[in-house]
């Protein structure tokens, strides 16, 4: 394209495209900016009014999201503080009696999270491609039927999960959460995917077959790496939803494999309204999604084919 | 190397049936080639010679070896793709190499194979490149690299020029049948263009809708073309037909046209009255002003060494390849007479050849 092509858009309109793009963009980090800002403050800066911009950071709420703490009692002075952090919560008049359970939440979401992520991909990949492939009896009913799957509203089914869930022992398991969250991803991952698959010329795997490879090693071999980038974002949409996914956590989870989402706002009720410890667990909550999105980025920005089959 | 036979073979998807009882042989070492307009089952043909699409009856005999339920990797062919189909994550190198790989053959042997054949197809400078940048020529060359570096018993290819421009692909097809001439590899080469197909293939066979029409050598499908279908569809201008009602007897070497007598090679079959139709490759139309069958000048095109006149007469319009130094007006009334061996003789109804002195032996599809 030349400088001088009719589409080339004029210098006042990139302008306000970027004027857009500029506010656009400070609109959605905003919320994002309080939230870590907050996990940096201390707890009478976090609520001052108006808010403080500038601030003495501290690392308090961190602390406090991986303890349990208790006021120091005025008759039983406790020992004197032996590290860092013992330190902060003397400062804020309180003592560490052991740590929180927002690591173990914080891990039940990443296995829960990835585990259901990868199961999804692997079934949608064989499903898709196979979909995509073969000659497979009613497919089209059972696409439809795979879709339907995703159009009720979860809360609809939860009773009926819940129930089955009890009776089958799967009730706040990390496998019983797995499995749900895949069930819930299978179909969003069976359809992108087989649109990726679709594109990919079968051209390809017949080339490889008639090199002498079997049907496996040329889906393994050809179809994979050209799939590669269906496959990172379809990962990335469905770690999105099973890492935020809250109304069957809270349902079905407790005691052994509930995840942070659940977690994070009961923080709130102890001690206060400690708001620095919630920003603090929002923001390490943020964190695995986003290095995830960013580690994947290269492949979603990457074209399929190269150009190496002329359409 | 090898030798396929093909024998009623067949293809049907659902209800439709794309290829219907075909046979013909390839001999070893043969440039085949596969033609027919869009849709009449070239590249089924092909695929199931390949393995790709198994027949749902039929057999496919390579070197005597009924190989028709076998699959593709088993048959030792070699394809090249209409679109190339590099695979886009490999270099140069990387795609001409991975067949090798399937089969196990050692690092060492694949280095040198891969380097002969990058110097037969003179790609050597582009071994270590991605084929995303390559030129239309060069992935030709990296498809056929691929495909020769094996050294299959044969190989497929399905309109490998396809993708490419005019004026690429005549250097290009050059360049394939030099390469077949030197390596005398069994080729099936499909393709809808009759030019190309003559030009590069030592046999042909033609194809329409799923039916093998004939099968023979350029010449003899040009010369004795077996069906009205590959008279009208080889040659540019194609075969001019003349129809008209009359019977033909065992023995006779003319036909009347309007009571006209024609000459044609001895007819060595019989009919009842029906409607005929004689066929004239244009070269074969002579105007002769003395001649009794005649016609008016509509066109003249001037093509250099020759010009085509078209005529219109009672049977039919004509055209007439003619020296370019001949006079024609457009216009005029004009005497033509044909070249008698080279006439074809056509049953209208069921639109095949008479047998005759002349295309004795061509084989009938
Ligand atoms: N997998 C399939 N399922 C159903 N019909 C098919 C399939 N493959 C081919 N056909 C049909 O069979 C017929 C022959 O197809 P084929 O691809 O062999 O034609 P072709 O001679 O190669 O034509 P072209 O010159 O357009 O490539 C076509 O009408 C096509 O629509
Ligand atoms: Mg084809």
């Amino acid at each position: 394209m030349t400088a001088y092509s009719i589409t080339e858009p004029s210098k006042a309109s990139k302008w306000v495209a970027g004027l857009l793009v500029a506010f656009y963009t400070i609109v959605t980090l905003l919320p994002l900016v309080w939230i870590i800002s907050t996990g940096f403050k201390s707890g009478p800066d976090s609520i001052s009014y108006p808010p403080k911009l500038v601030f003495d950071p501290t690392v308090e709420g961190y602390v406090n999201l991986f303890t349990s703490r208790t006021r120091i009692s005025q008759d039983a002075p406790p020992p004197p503080a032996e590290t860092w952090y013992d330190e902060i919560t003397r400062d804020q008049g309180m003592v560490i009696t052991g740590p929180s359970r927002f690591g173990e939440r914080f891990m039940n979401s990443v296995i829960i999270g990835f585990g259901s992520t990868a199961l999804s991909i692997i079934l949608g990949t064989l499903a898709a491609y196979a979909f995509s492939r073969f000659k497979v009896p009613l497919k089209d009913d059972l696409l439809f039927f795979i879709l339907s799957t995703r159009m009720m509203p979860p809360i609809a089914v939860a009773i009926p999960i819940y129930l089955m869930y009890r009776e089958l022992g799967l009730s706040d398991t990390h496998l019983g959460m797995i499995l749900l969250y895949t069930g819930v991803n299978i179909s969003l991952a069976v359809w992108l995917l087989k649109g990726f698959i679709d594109e990919i010329p079968r051209e390809y795997e017949e080339a490889a077959l008639i090199d002498g490879y079997t049907r496996f090693q040329a889906f393994r071999k050809v179809v994979l790496p050209q799939a590669a980038t269906g496959i990172a974002s379809t990962a990335i949409f469905c770690l999105i939803f099973a890492w935020n996914e809250y109304a069957f956590a809270v349902l079905l989870t407790s005691g052994n494999a509930q995840t942070a989402p659940p977690f994070i706002p009961t923080i709130i009720g102890t001690g206060g309204q400690d708001w620095p410890a919630v920003a603090a667990g929002a923001t390490l909550f943020l964190l695995p999604v986003m290095v995830f999105t960013i580690l994947l980025r290269k492949h979603l920005l990457r074209g399929i084919t190269f150009g190496a089959v002329r359409k | 190397m090898a030798q396929i036979i093909i024998r009623n073979l067949r293809k049907e998807f659902g209800s439709f049936t794309a290829v219907q009882g075909s046979s013909f042989t390839i001999e070893d070492g043969e440039f085949f080639m596969l033609l027919g307009p869009s849709g009449c089952g070239k590249t089924t043909t092909l695929r199931m010679i390949a393995g790709l699409e198994l027949p749902t009856s039929g057999e496919i005999l390579i070197d005597g070896e009924d190989v028709s339920q076998r699959p593709a990797s088993q048959r030792d062919i070699a394809m090249v793709f209409q679109m190339f189909a590099l695979y886009p994550h490999m270099n140069v190198r990387k795609n001409i190499s991975y067949p090798l790989v399937s089969q196990g053959v050692p690092k060492t042997e694949v280095r040198d194979r891969v380097a002969e054949v990058a110097r037969i197809l003179r790609i050597e400078h582009l071994l270590e490149s991605p084929v995303g940048g390559l030129s239309g020529g060069d992935r030709q060359r990296v498809a056929l690299g691929r495909a020769i570096v094996r050294r299959p018993k044969a190989f497929m290819m399905d309109e490998p020029l396809g993708a490419l421009d005019a004026e690429f692909r005549e250097i290009m097809s050059e360049e394939l049948r030099g390469l077949h001439d030197r390596m005398r590899a069994t080729t099936v080469y499909v393709t809808h263009d009759q030019l190309e197909a003559m030009q590069m293939g030592d046999k042909i066979v033609v194809m329409n809708h799923g039916v093998v029409e004939q099968f023979g050598t350029p010449q003899q499908i040009y010369d004795h073309p077996a069906t009205l279908f590959v008279a009208d569809f080889i040659g540019s201008p194609s075969m001019n037909f003349l129809r008209f009602d009359g019977a033909v007897k065992r023995g006779a070497s003319s036909v009347s046209l309007s009571g006209l007598d024609v000459e044609t090679p001895e007819i060595l079959d019989e009919t009842a009255p029906t409607k005929l139709v004689l066929g004239v490759r244009p070269e074969h139309v002579i105007l002769s002003d003395a001649a009794p069958y005649r016609g008016r000048v509509l066109a003249t095109e001037y093509l250099g060494t020759s010009q085509i006149i078209t005529i219109e007469a009672a049977h039919g319009t004509l055209k007439a390849r003619a020296p370019s130094g001949q006079i024609a007006h457009t216009g005029e009334t004009v005497g033509l007479t044909f070249t008698a061996p080279k006439l074809a003789l056509f049953n209208a109804e069921t639109g095949r050849a008479f047998r005759t002195a002349a295309n004795q032996g061509v084989h009938h599809g």
